[in-house]
This record gives structure tokens, sequence and C-alpha cells, in this order.
């Protein structure tokens, strides 16, 4: 296995909850002692119910939630940053290097904005091309690695179908060539088709640009899909990680065995009540 | 077995700024008292509009065609739906007789009114009960759709109740009423994988008890094969399919039918290709002639006479229909064999 791009060592996220006049208010604990790895060109996959705390691991991972304690290591072979003490400048580069692939496109994309414009936003804020020109041509090439065509480019967000609109996020997500990716519940909102376009199409990027992607997501058979590595979580804390095969044939923990059997199975006669439906 | 609910030759088309869209087209339909029928699509299939045409509830632009005909069989004789027009009239279709489940249970409550006061101030509504009664058969309610503490939960807020919980308390609003309808519309799209087979055990339950009907809409074939007795797939307002969920999810006869089963991530074969449809769905300003679905089938060849004709619901099987012309079927069926032998 190649070595961690992110090293993430007992991470805790706490939320305080009101102000207490004496003594400490109580806390949330998003996420609890967490330590993962993900190794350098993985697709990982990050799964849990709601409240588990995928979503906040996410983003501290892109410094855009406050870490409360532990470490995050981010080592791509070119620079190395703590990514929770990172100083201005660094943070600076660390945001073209580290990106987010946002779930929901309709709530992504400005509606006043033409999707030239859309893509092109992140190297105009971090002034990462020179000329008008450079953007240009940095924008119709991840344009066209997205599938979306010249035309395209010139139109707003609302003449687009779900999936296309998905495609456009992710070009605006890689234009800075970005190391690493989150995809943050990326295929959740779409249609069954659209979610397989979708994914091939990362998996697809992945290879090319030499990708990074920590995947988000609550759905166990996307996961098991497409990624290589999962880490499992319940309750800000991480239960399990394996390689997907090993997690998917022989889960350890009994709370990853009740994720499985409650996915409802294309067999009319498997039965989800045959496959031990824990009742809370 | 006796018909419920018997939907004829619909056709939904709504008025809109850049011109009248056809949303539902011919679709045709029966449900049986105790059946519980799933009713599967895209976004934009027009499934949704089909289920809220049953409680006459869609929006003011709407137009029905002449020759729409939504039959209601519950207690005191058939109802035509689509001719109710006064308040009156349309509560017998609107929670009486018809119940529905909505997909987001936080939207679906009002936030600063307790759980009760809402289940209560539906029950006054629609039946002669009191207001203790009514309290009682609520606390009832909760407690059989599996609410520990109902007595205390029914004075809390929408806000108290956690995801899995909230749906479950819609649903026992939705069925205290006893309506011998009741429409699902996505009721578990928002909840989580564990909730959600709390849930389909649930209301598979509660078919098997009251004995009613149920219109179970989502887009998700994994939990049509759960729950439904019998399915139909819709793409953009036609049924391409429908039969008995074992035959249809088995051996598809449809294009669509298949090709949404391809696209679907499989759990015991994690090599299997994710095979997307091809293209986008069309505008439904640009509704294509012929077969909705020819634009995306793979399987036609060039200038088939799906580009041109609408196909008929040919028999594939007992109670198996597909919109395909009947030279189509005869290899279908063929191959169909093939699978199943």
């Amino acid at each position: 296995m190649s070595a961690p791009l992110i090293k993430v060592d007992n991470l805790s996220i706490h939320f305080p909850l009101g102000r207490r006049i004496i003594g400490k208010p109580d806390v949330l604990k998003a996420v609890d002692q967490v330590s993962l790895s993900i190794p350098k060109g993985g697709f990982f996959g990050l799964v849990g119910e709601s409240g588990s705390g995928k979503t906040t691991l996410g983003r501290a991972l892109l410094r855009a939630a406050p870490i409360t304690g532990g470490s995050v290591r981010y080592d791509d072979g070119e620079v190395a940053y703590d990514v929770a003490t990172l100083g201005k400048a660094e943070l600076k580069d660390y945001r073209s290097r580290a990106q987010l692939i946002f779930q929901d496109p309709y709530a992504a994309l400005s509606p006043r904005m033409t999707v030239r414009d859309i893509i092109a936003e992140p190297l105009e804020l971090m002034k990462l091309t020179k000329s008008r020109a450079e953007t240009d041509e940095r924008v119709r090439e991840i344009a066209s690695m997205c599938r979306l065509n010249l035309e395209h480019l010139r139109r707003f967000p609302h003449a687009f179908s779900g999936g296309q609109r998905q495609r456009i996020s992710i070009a605006r997500a890689l234009v800075c060539r970005p190391k690493f990716v989150v995809a943050d519940e990326a295929v959740a909102a779409l249609d069954v088709s659209i979610q397989a376009d979708i994914l091939n199409l990362l998996k697809s990027l992945k290879r090319d640009l030499d990708l990074t992607i920590l995947f988000i997501s609550h759905d166990l058979s996307v996961v098991a899909h497409v990624c290589d590595e999962v880490a499992v979580m319940y309750h800000g804390v991480l239960k399990e990680q394996a390689p997907t095969r090993q997690l998917f044939a022989n889960p350890r923990e009994a709370y990853t065995r009740r994720l499985l059997s409650a996915i409802p199975s294309l067999d009319p006669d498997q039965k989800l009540s045959d496959r031990e439906v824990a009742v809370e | 077995m006796t018909a419920l609910v018997e939907v004829e030759n619909l056709t939904i088309r709504f008025r809109t700024d850049e011109g009248v869209i056809t949303v539902v087209e011919n679709v045709s339909f029966s449900l049986n008292k105790g059946e519980v029928l799933g009713l599967v699509g895209e976004s934009g299939s027009g499934k949704s509009v089909t289920a809220k045409a049953l409680m006459h509830l869609n929006a003011g632009n709407v137009l029905y065609e002449p020759g729409s005909k939504i039959t209601l069989h519950s207690g005191s004789g058939p109802i035509d739906v689509l001719s109710l027009a006064s308040p009156a009239e349309l509560s017998v279709v609107r929670g009486r007789a018809v119940s529905m489940i909505f997909q987001e249970p936080m939207a679906s409550f009002a936030p600063a009114i307790t759980i009760g006061a809402q289940m209560v101030e539906q029950l006054l509504i629609h039946t002669d009960m009191g207001k203790r009664a009514a309290r009682k058969l609520s606390i009832e309610m909760l407690d059989r759709v599996g609410i520990k503490e109902p007595d205390k939960r029914i004075d809390q807020y929408a806000f108290e109740l956690s995801g899995g919980m909230r749906q479950r308390a819609m649903i026992a609003m939705a069925l205290s009423t006893k309506p011998a309808l009741l429409i699902a519309d996505e009721p578990t799209t928002a909840l989580d994988v564990t909730i959600q087979a709390q849930v389909i055990e649930l209301m598979k339950g509660l078919v098997d008890e009251f004995g009613m009907g149920i219109l179970f809409i989502t887009h998700d074939l994994g939990v049509i094969a759960q729950t439904a007795d019998r399915v139909a797939v819709m793409y953009l307002g036609r049924i391409m399919e429908t039969g008995p969920v074992r035959n249809v999810i088995r051996s598809p006869a449809h294009a669509y039918t298949r090709g949404l089963i391809n696209a679907l991530p499989k759990l015991d074969d994690l090599d299997a290709p994710l095979t997307p449809i091809p293209g986008d769905i069309p505008s439904p300003l640009e509704r294509p002639s012929g077969c909705v679905f020819h634009t995306r089938n793979p399987e036609l060849a060039p200038g088939s006479r799906y580009e041109r004709e609408v196909p008929p619901l040919s028999q594939i099987g007992p109670g198996h229909y597909a919109a395909l012309f009947p030279e189509d079927v005869q290899q279908q069926t063929a191959q169909g064999e093939a699978v199943t032998s």
C-alpha cells in the first residue's frame, strides 16, 4: 500500500451546547478520537447514518470545521502540512490542493453565473492563472474531462439536468488541480441511472488526474462499488476500517452487520426480516 | 379481489409560461384491497403527479384531459374523484377514504403545534369522534407504530422526535382515520437504511392488519422488491412496464426497466459494472414522439417503429405488460424463460 496522503490521529471535534455560568458547558462530541489514514490514490469510503459525524470529519480534513483535539497530517510528496495549525499562506495553498464536491447540485451552483464563470471562479479567487486566456484554457480542459461541451459553458445552470449540474460541480472542484477531493454525498440527490454515470465519471477522473477521493455516503451499496477501502462511523466514533471486499464479506462489528442487513434486496424473496433487522 | 381504485386513461397536463406540458399520458392501473402497488420512476416520470391526482391535490394550473377517469370504491358506492369540486366532497378523498404520507416528515408536521393536537384535529374533522376518544385513539396508534411512551410523546413537538419517529408518527396519523387507500410518496427516502427497514416492516404489518390498499411511490427498486405485490414502472408520464413484482424484477421485458436495474449497485456482485441509461431525460417541452423512451434506448436500431408510433401495453405473462409492439414480445418471452429456467 502506498504512503498515506491524509493521516488522522485521535481527531476530536466537539461543539459546546449552550453556556453555563458555573462550570463547563455540555459538549456534543461530533467526532470523538478518530484515527484513520487515507492512502495516496485511494478511493476511500466513509459511511454512517445521519448524525454519525461523517460530514463533520470530512470538513475537518479540509479545515472547514473547528478541530478540538488530535491531528490531521497531509503529505502529497511536494508539501506536508499539519492541517490543524495551518498559517494563512499555507491555508491558501492547501485550499488549492484539497477540494469539496457538494451533495446538492441544485443548491451548489449560483443561478446568476454562467457555467464558464462558475468553473473559473476558484482559479480567479486563488489567482492560479496569469491571464484570462490561460483561465479559459484550464476551464475548457476540465470541462471536456467532465463531458461538458463548449456550448454548455455559455449557459446558466437552470438549463441543465441534475446529472449535468453535478458534472459542472465536479469540474469546479477539480479546476484548480487538487490532489485530495472530499465528495460529500455527491450522488445522494441523483436518480439511479445518473448516479451510475457520475460514479463512473468519478472513477475515471480519479485515474486520469491521480486524485485521492474521500467519498462520504450513507449508501453502502454505492460505496461497495466504487471504494477500495471503507470506514464505518457511528455516533462520532470510528467503528471499523477495512478494505472494501473484506468489510463486506466479513464485517467484524455488529453495527456494520446491521447496516448491511438493512439494505433492501432486489430479490423479492429475500425478505428484510430474514436478515436480522434489529429494531431499537 | 375487489378493485379499490381504478385509474383509466389518465392524462395530466400543466399550463406553464413556456406552454402546456404533458406530465402524465394515458396511464391506467387498478389497485385492489389489501394490495401494495409500487410506482417506480426517475424524477420527472410523473409518479407524484399521478398520486396527487388521486386526492385531487395538483396545483391550480393542472388540466385533466377529457376521458381521464379515477374511480374510488370505498364503502358507499363508487366516487368519480376528478369530478369532485366542493370542499365537502373533496374531504372524502383528502383524509377520510384516502390518506397520504409525504417524503419529508419534518415538513409535514406543523412545527409550533404538538403532534397530538395535529392528530386529534384531523380525527375531529374526518370522523364523528369526540376530543377525548380522538386523543385515546391517537395514543393507541402511536403505540401501534412502535413509538415508546406514546402518552408522553403525543404532547411533544415535531422537533423533539427523531427522523424515524417522525415518519412513524406521520404513518400513525395517516392510518388513524382508517383510510381505504394509503398513498405513500417516497416515505423512506429521507431516512437512514436501518430506519427505512423498520418503516417498511411496519407498513407491511399494517397492510395485513387493516387490509387497506397502498400506493407506494419510490425511485428505489430495492424498496419496491421488499414491499410491493405489483409494480408499475413509469418514464416521462407513461407506464413502461407493469406486473407482479417478481416477474418484473427477475425478467424485465422493457429496456427501461432493465436500464434501471443495471444502473443499480448490487451488493452480491461488486465487480458488475454500473451501466447508466445513456443520455439525459428530455425537457418536458421537447417530449419525444412515439415511445417516449426511444431517444435513450440503446437496444433500438435507428429508424425503428418506436420513433414514430406509440407502442401498446402488450401482454408478456399473466398480469405482466410492457410498452412494446407485439413482434418484440415473442423474443422477450423467450429471453425471459431462458433467464428463469
